[in-house]
């Protein structure tokens, strides 16, 4: 029961939680069933040699798309009648919207490759409205690669999942930043949300830790170990290499942006040794400490929602355990109580922590470290990850559907998707050790 | 033997005197007188028991006489047998002279002193030890239980040896590396593992370090130094390692 509404809370598209007289959480909206949509592939409108690969392609990846949104009920392709329209002109609504189809939505289209450019056109139709079935028309139009393929039906899911999904942009179209190991050495890389097209971003051969992505997409800070210190690094995205950002005294750890991208917070042992959380201008300046605790702070994540809460982690009293305070540094406030609370990380309406838990810790106990999201008003929480290995760097899609983070359930540390009520668990990546994945804001 | 030898030759000797004395006188001498009794031999012996001593020990010497009128040993007079005690400190030769009617007869006997072994002569000076050799005698790894950051007794031990080694040498830059063991989160580990670094630096501070000397870093769970999934390996990662940085 706590786990179905959570459920509702999580992927509901509204967000618009409040805390009942009951002390319970309630939905301001009910969603209902998940819409049932139909998505037959789209018809190659011409002979090119390349078109029956990059349609392949497409085919794929927009299917995914739409099915890892999580708002869909995706009519199986065994159901859908024997011609697959390609335009407006070949739909027979009747045969879609009635059983065995039963379909409420339809998604088709079709594409080309001429002069070495990729044309797709398509449509969204709702089955039942027989006078006025158009919801969606679109075409693209780009270079002619495979990659472009995968963009275009990104593009296309997004749009749908928009219009249905509550007014909320889809995620096809974000990234995840994360550490791989698999040159060597512990680097930056960057994937489609979905896993796809992984790349090597830094060459530092050294270690480089906690990417995060700024609000605008055009850094990442991150944390890398130099000659005898660890020090806050920026990556350009824009230029394709590192770029300067000052140098901190003592070690340097888990930067996090503000949402609007005016700030860092990261945990600095500065030059007392004593790791405090700080906070500084995106350009480094302005720095000012807002922690004074002897012990490990680190962690640190602003509220993206207000930016004027920060939650971290902090072992002073023995365990790691996950506390808010003001961007200020005032009115701390210790929210896990027991066990091994690390890596917060906020849902986008700022209600939610995500965070990695092993709630009954020591040698020979039994229990892993998994997921769980706690309602930060009303400290409930549920467990998201269950009896699969050791879970933890959980990280927001921006749309607040799906969470991606690490785990060892495979036998090494992988990089996972799921959405957020812990349903339609996947693995991403499968080349080396890969880690502390992080998700682009938008 | 030698004594039977000796006897028949002072026969002789006395017997061509005799002939010397009595008959180069006349040609024609009347019958000698019978002759004296011929004076009985004298001998002597001398032995040391044992023959052989350490420094310090001592030996008695034994000695016997026969038909002596005086006897003496290393000159001095004695009686005609009995013994005597000796510590000599070196090899020595111990002379009986028995004088009697018939003549002199000397006897000797050696005491060898051995020298007692000699201690072992001390081991040559060994090179005076290098920077890196007194560093790593006197400044090793500390470790640390689980979770935990604060300074066990062993290794608060550990930091005073250390402390007295790196104040003895100014000239030392020592680096502290706080580790962790694999189980924790990894950006947790590196707060903890600055804590363990940041403990030993206060230690060695309170013990009267130089603070220019001594600079801290954490590696987390980044570099263990053993990779098994175990209690012991484990424990031989949550430690602080310093380095001598030259």
């Amino acid at each position: 029961m706590l786990k179905r509404l959570f459920t509702a809370i999580v992927v509901l598209a509204g967000f618009s939680l409040t805390v009942s007289a009951q002390d319970w959480i309630r939905t301001g909206t009910n969603r209902g069933a998940p819409i049932r949509l139909a998505v037959p592939d789209f018809r190659p409108f011409n002979s090119d040699p390349q078109t029956p690969a990059l349609n392949t392609v497409f085919n794929q990846t927009l299917w995914n798309d739409l099915d890892n949104s999580g708002i869909f009920d995706m009519v199986a392709k065994s159901f859908y009648p024997l011609q697959a329209p390609g335009s407006p002109t070949e739909v027979n609504l009747d045969a879609w919207g009635n059983p065995p189809p039963n379909a409420s939505m339809l998604a088709f289209g079709n594409l080309s490759v001429a002069s070495n450019r990729v044309v797709v056109q398509g449509w969204l139709f709702d089955t039942k409205n027989s006078a006025f079935p158009q919801v969606l028309g679109k075409q693209y139009n780009e270079d002619a690669t495979a990659d472009n393929a995968r963009l275009i039906a990104h593009r296309f899911a997004d749009e749908i999942i928009f219009r249905l999904g509550g007014g909320i942009p889809g995620v096809a179209e974000s990234k995840i930043y994360f550490v791989s190991s698999r040159s060597g050495h512990k680097e930056i890389w960057a994937m489609d949300y979905d896993g796809a097209g992984q790349k090597q971003l830094t060459q530092l051969n050294s270690v480089a830790l906690s990417p995060r992505v700024s609000p605008d997409n055009s850094r990442i800070a991150f944390s890398a170990l130099g000659q005898d210190s660890w020090q806050i690094k920026m990556y350009s995205l824009d230029l394709g290499r590192p770029i300067a950002f000052p140098h901190f005294s003592g070690d340097n750890f888990s930067p996090a942006w503000s949402s609007d991208g005016s700030k860092l917070a990261w945990s600095s042992s500065s030059s007392s040794g004593d790791p405090d959380i700080f906070i500084t201008g995106a350009d480094g300046s302005g720095t000012r400490r807002l922690t004074s605790i002897k012990g490990p702070d680190v962690s640190p994540v602003f509220n993206p929602k207000t930016n004027s809460q920060i939650a971290w982690v902090s072992g002073h009293n023995g365990l790691p355990q996950i506390y808010l305070m003001d961007a200020d540094g005032s009115n701390v406030q210790q929210i896990t109580s027991e066990g091994y609370a690390v890596s917060p990380a906020w849902s986008p309406n700022g209600l939610l922590l995500a965070f990695a838990w092993t709630r009954h810790y020591g040698p020979g106990i039994p229990g892993g470290q998994d997921i769980y999201i706690m309602d930060v008003a009303s400290r409930q929480f549920i467990q998201l990850t269950h009896d699969a290995g050791k879970n933890d760097f959980p990280s927001w899609s921006p749309d607040g559907r799906h969470i991606v983070f690490q785990s060892t359930r495979g036998g090494s540390e992988q990089i996972w998707t799921m959405l957020s009520d812990g349903t339609h668990q996947q693995q991403l990546t499968r080349d080396g050790r890969n880690s502390q994945p992080n998700w682009s804001f938008r | 033997m030698n004594q039977s030898k000796r006897y028949l030759t002072s026969l002789l000797v006395v017997s061509f005197f005799l002939v010397l004395v009595t008959g180069c006188a006349k040609k024609q001498p009347p019958p000698p007188p019978p002759p004296p009794p011929a004076p009985k031999p004298v001998t002597a012996t001398l032995t040391a028991n044992p023959a052989s001593i350490e420094r310090g020990q001592s030996s008695t010497l034994t000695w016997s006489t026969e038909n002596a009128d005086q006897v003496t040993l290393d000159g001095k007079a004695v009686d005609a047998s009995g013994s005597q005690s000796v510590s000599p400190t070196q090899t020595t030769t111990y002379h009986l002279v028995a004088t009697g009617k018939s003549g002199s007869q000397p006897a000797d006997a050696q005491v060898v002193v051995n020298a007692p072994p000699p201690p072992p002569p001390p081991p040559p000076p060994p090179p005076p030890p290098n920077d890196d050799a007194i560093f790593a005698q006197n400044v090793q790894d500390i470790y640390f239980d689980y979770d935990k950051f604060d300074l066990r007794a062993d290794s608060q031990q550990a930091l005073t040896r250390a402390a007295q080694a790196i104040s003895q040498h100014p000239n030392w830059k020592v680096r502290i590396e706080g580790n962790c063991d694999e189980r924790g989160s990894t950006e947790y580990n590196l707060s903890l593992g600055e804590n363990r670094a940041n403990a030993a630096k206060q230690a060695l501070l309170q013990a009267g370090v130089t603070e220019s000397q001594l600079q801290t870093i954490s590696y987390g769970k980044e570099k263990p130094v053993c990779t098994e999934a175990n209690d012991d390996c484990w424990q031989k990662n949550r430690h602080d390692h310093f380095v001598l940085i030259h």
